[in-house]
């Protein structure tokens, strides 16, 4: 057993933190989301050839770093830090894992994009009914000679407004909720019959209500085997899940820092409110909260290879404590700051809202605890 | 004991609903359900009606237009207005500094400002806090030194800045609490004084808050020109005004027609929405236990409210006990932006107000009852915090109720 990170980990994290604390600080992000396109094509460039870390989880064959997702893990715990926007969580953790599992033809080619920053990638697997149900695939691919016709409507495609290539899931076969018959598919988002539109969310994102109408692509677009989809996207959003259970715990990290700050300094009653013993004992439940958190991430994260079943009872599981844990930790932080918690002005309001979309990221915590019970305890009779 | 209503009352409610739905005005139909941004004239325009049927004031002494209800009709009064979705009446006016004035003004005073809060001709703000008083009220540092003006009459010049003050953009007029006395003991050396808004001097800045709302403001005031007699009850001793006044903010604030209302909207909600089983979220038996949980804990306050209303019309004003129902209707209202927020899933994202490309012909993403859940539940996080915070509650009940 080994908790320690290697020493070109510890790099890759020192790399990146002190990048962003130089490049991403709190006001420069603020800037940057109100912007019209809502993200930094710059810095983006930047983590491609200046850090090289879109190649992170890359094998070196491929021009990547030779990572995984330990690497992963280090990069999005520290872009949690600084609420960085950057798709990497879409491009590299979904499109890097759908590319690297699928046995893909493309996809050389479409990794070595991703590390020279030139292909960016969302992934449209939600739709307006399906809740959190992966399996409830309404969109459709027919297939016509040698290609296949795509319709249907994709929900809420986090970071499509700015992405070059667009994975989807579609129905090849099958009923609207039968796990068997989907398909996954890559296409360009310039692609005739992709209507998109374009939003920000909550939390400082930029998503998308992508629109498929006769949208035609090769077979060549297929990802994986026609029909047998459901496991494949099963395993690259529960990578992505822990992802963002590692992202989650850069955020709370954060609040809980600040919060302690906050309440050191700020006087009432002739004294600083961290010596009152209630918000004390708050202050040390967010930091085991956080702790757990840690732990649990690195323990999904650790098991992301192992079977199906187990990977996904470990995802579950993470998800279920980090989602409890950024509620906990994210309200109390706003409570313990008072009436400046309720401010924009102050960083801790921004991390508390992308804590709480990150709860129902990938699924809820009722969502997820439902999956560990049928995975530990069998299907309900 | 018992928990039936007489048919007066019953005939009394009916009325009530009758009356709101006459007369709400069309134009604020689906806005009362907190799901848009209310302007001043929405909030006055149904002030207005309920000024000229007699109904704005319940609470007040009959000569002032209070109705002399019975504590029953005052419940039911609240459930109907909540049940229509009807926009409360701001309480700033009518429910905070009128009892201050009708209970220690003068005459004057009375006869000069209750008219005006009751017809909605006058809006007002809360100056209480300050960036270094907050629930530490009492060590207040905006000063008010008393002049002879060059008219021969004695005014107060007022000097320090206010925050957090709610709708402040809006008011005619402001209550607020300035040190008279800096050498006193803290909570004697202080005043309460009514300051016209547009008394030269004060300025009034927007904070933004995390929903990316604009409801409270910071409230600059450089050497203000208030004339002695806008101060209420004797100088100095505003903090008995101030101590008076909270006790009523607080025991509004519990809410509790308004989360019954608020308990069926989520109901309604989830019956729209999808489960993951892709019927609808209603039949989802983890949501469903979910808001169970939440109407037995209403339940709990409703009864709790009911018992201290029957005591305080039994004679007994509002004691510590609104501090339970504070610190309990609160959480209850958090609580349902939860629940509302989760029934959202993927369509809780989507965001539009003060960004680019948000014009006016943006219509919003996904159901309807879903595109305002995420910013109702970051704003909703304020209740937990105003009006007393809820630490400072408990604090309160450990004291005065438990004598810790
Ligand atoms: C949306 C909003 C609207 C408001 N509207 C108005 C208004 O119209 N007019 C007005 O005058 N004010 C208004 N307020 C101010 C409000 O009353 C204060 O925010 C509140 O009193 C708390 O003060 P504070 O924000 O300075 O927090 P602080 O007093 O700094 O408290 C910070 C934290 O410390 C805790 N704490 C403080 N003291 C203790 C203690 N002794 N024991 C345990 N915990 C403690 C608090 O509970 C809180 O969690 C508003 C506030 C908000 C957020």
């Amino acid at each position: 057993m080994d908790f320690n990170f290697s020493e070109e980990q510890s790099m890759l994290r020192d790399t990146v933190a002190s990048f962003l604390q130089d490049k991403y600080d709190f006001d420069k992000r603020q800037k940057l989301i109100k912007s019209e396109s809502g993200w930094s094509p710059a810095i983006w460039e930047a983590f491609a050839n200046e850090l090289g870390i879109l190649g992170a989880p890359f094998s070196e064959e491929l021009g990547g770093l030779g990572g995984g997702a330990i690497e992963n893990m280090i990069v999005m715990e520290e872009f949690g830090k600084a609420l960085v926007v950057e798709p990497y969580l879409g491009t590299v953790v979904i499109g890097g894992g759908f590319l690297k599992h699928s046995g893909y033809a493309g996809a050389a080619e479409l990794i070595g994009g991703i590390i020279e920053g030139k292909v960016t990638i969302a992934f449209g697997y939600a739709e307006p009914q399906a809740r959190y149900n992966w399996a409830d695939v309404k969109t459709t691919a027919k297939k016509e000679g040698d290609a296949f016709v795509l319709n249907g409507h994709k929900a809420v495609v986090i970071g499509a407004p700015w992405a070059s290539h667009l994975i989807v899931t579609a129905r090849t076969s099958g009923g609207q909720r039968d796990e068997d018959g989907i398909s996954v598919f890559i296409v360009e988002k310039g692609a005739k019959g992709i209507v998109t539109r374009d939003y920000p969310t909550v939390d400082g994102q930029r998503a998308s209500e992508v629109y498929l109408e006769n949208v035609t692509v090769p077979a060549s677009a297929l990802i994986g085997e026609e029909g047998k989809g459901l496991p494949l996207v099963n395993k690259v959003l529960d990578e992505a899940a822990a992802a963002a259970c590692a992202e989650a715990v850069g955020a709370m990290r954060k609040m809980h820092e600040q919060t302690l700050d906050y309440a050191r300094q700020r006087k009432q009653f002739g004294t600083a409110i961290a010596n009152f013993q209630v918000l004390q004992h708050r202050m040390v439940d967010m930091f085991m909260n956080v702790e757990q958190s840690v732990s649990m991430t690195y323990m999904a994260t650790l098991k992301l290879d192992e079977s199906d079943a187990e990977r996904a009872k470990a995802v579950s599981a993470a998800k279920v404590q980090i989602g409890k844990a950024c509620k906990f930790v994210g309200q109390n932080a706003i409570q313990i700051h008072g009436g400046m918690g309720m401010t924009e002005e102050l960083a801790v309001g921004h991390y508390f809202k992308r804590a709480t979309m990150i709860e129902g990221l990938y699924g809820s915590v009722d969502h997820h605890l439902r999956r560990y019970e049928t995975l530990s305890f069998g299907k309900a009779a | 004991m018992n928990l039936d209503f007489s048919p007066e009352d019953i005939a009394f409610r009916d009325e009530v609903r009758a009356f709101i739905a006459e007369n709400y005005p069309a134009q604020l139909r689906d806005k009362g359900s907190d799901r848009e941004d209310l302007s001043k004239d929405d909030f006055l325009s149904w002030h207005k009606v309920l000024a000229k049927k007699g109904w704005v004031a319940p609470s007040w002494p009959k000569e002032w237009g209070g109705c002399g209800w019975t504590s029953t009709q005052k419940y039911l009064f609240g459930e109907e207005m909540a049940r229509a979705d009807a926009i409360p009446i701001l309480p700033f006016g009518v429910a905070m500094v009128a009892p201050v004035i009708y209970t220690f003004g003068t005459q004057e005073q009375k006869d000069r400002y209750l008219p005006k809060i009751y017809n909605g001709e006058e809006w007002w703000c809360q100056g209480y806090s300050e960036p270094g008083a907050g629930s530490d009220l009492a060590s207040l540092k905006t000063k008010a030194e008393r002049i002879t003006g060059d008219d021969g009459k004695e005014y107060y010049i007022v000097n320090g800045q206010k925050t957090w003050t709610t709708l402040a953009q809006h008011a005619d007029w402001g209550f607020f609490l300035v040190r008279t006395n800096p050498e006193a003991k803290i909570q004697e050396g202080i005043s309460f004084l009514l300051i016209d808004m547009k008394t030269p001097g004060i300025t009034v800045r927007p904070i933004i808050t995390i929903d990316g709302g604009h409801e409270v403001n910071e409230v600059w005031l450089e050497n203000v020109k208030v004339p002695v007699e806008n101060r209420v009850f004797e100088e100095n001793k505003g903090w008995t005004c101030a101590k008076f006044l909270l006790a009523h903010e607080r025991s509004g604030i519990a809410g509790v027609a308004r989360s019954k209302r608020g308990v069926e909207r989520v109901r309604e909600m989830a019956s729209v929405e999808f489960g993951d089983d892709g019927d609808n979220l209603l039949k989802d038996a983890d949501f469903k236990r979910k808001v169970a949980e939440l109407e037995i804990d209403l339940t709990a306050l409703e009864y709790t409210e009911l018992r201290v209303l029957a005591s305080e019309s039994a004679g007994k004003g509002p004691g510590p006990e609104s501090s339970l129902l504070k610190i309990k209707g609160t959480e209850i209202q958090q609580r349902l932006t939860e629940l509302a927020l989760e029934a959202a899933g993927h369509y809780a994202s989507p965001y539009f107000r003060g960004f680019p490309g948000d014009g006016d012909n943006a219509h919003p993403i996904g159901p309807d009852s879903a595109h305002r859940t995420a910013p109702n539940y970051f704003n909703t996080r304020k209740t937990s915090i105003y009006g007393g915070s809820n630490e400072i509650q408990r604090n309160i009940i450990a004291k005065m109720v438990l004598g810790l």
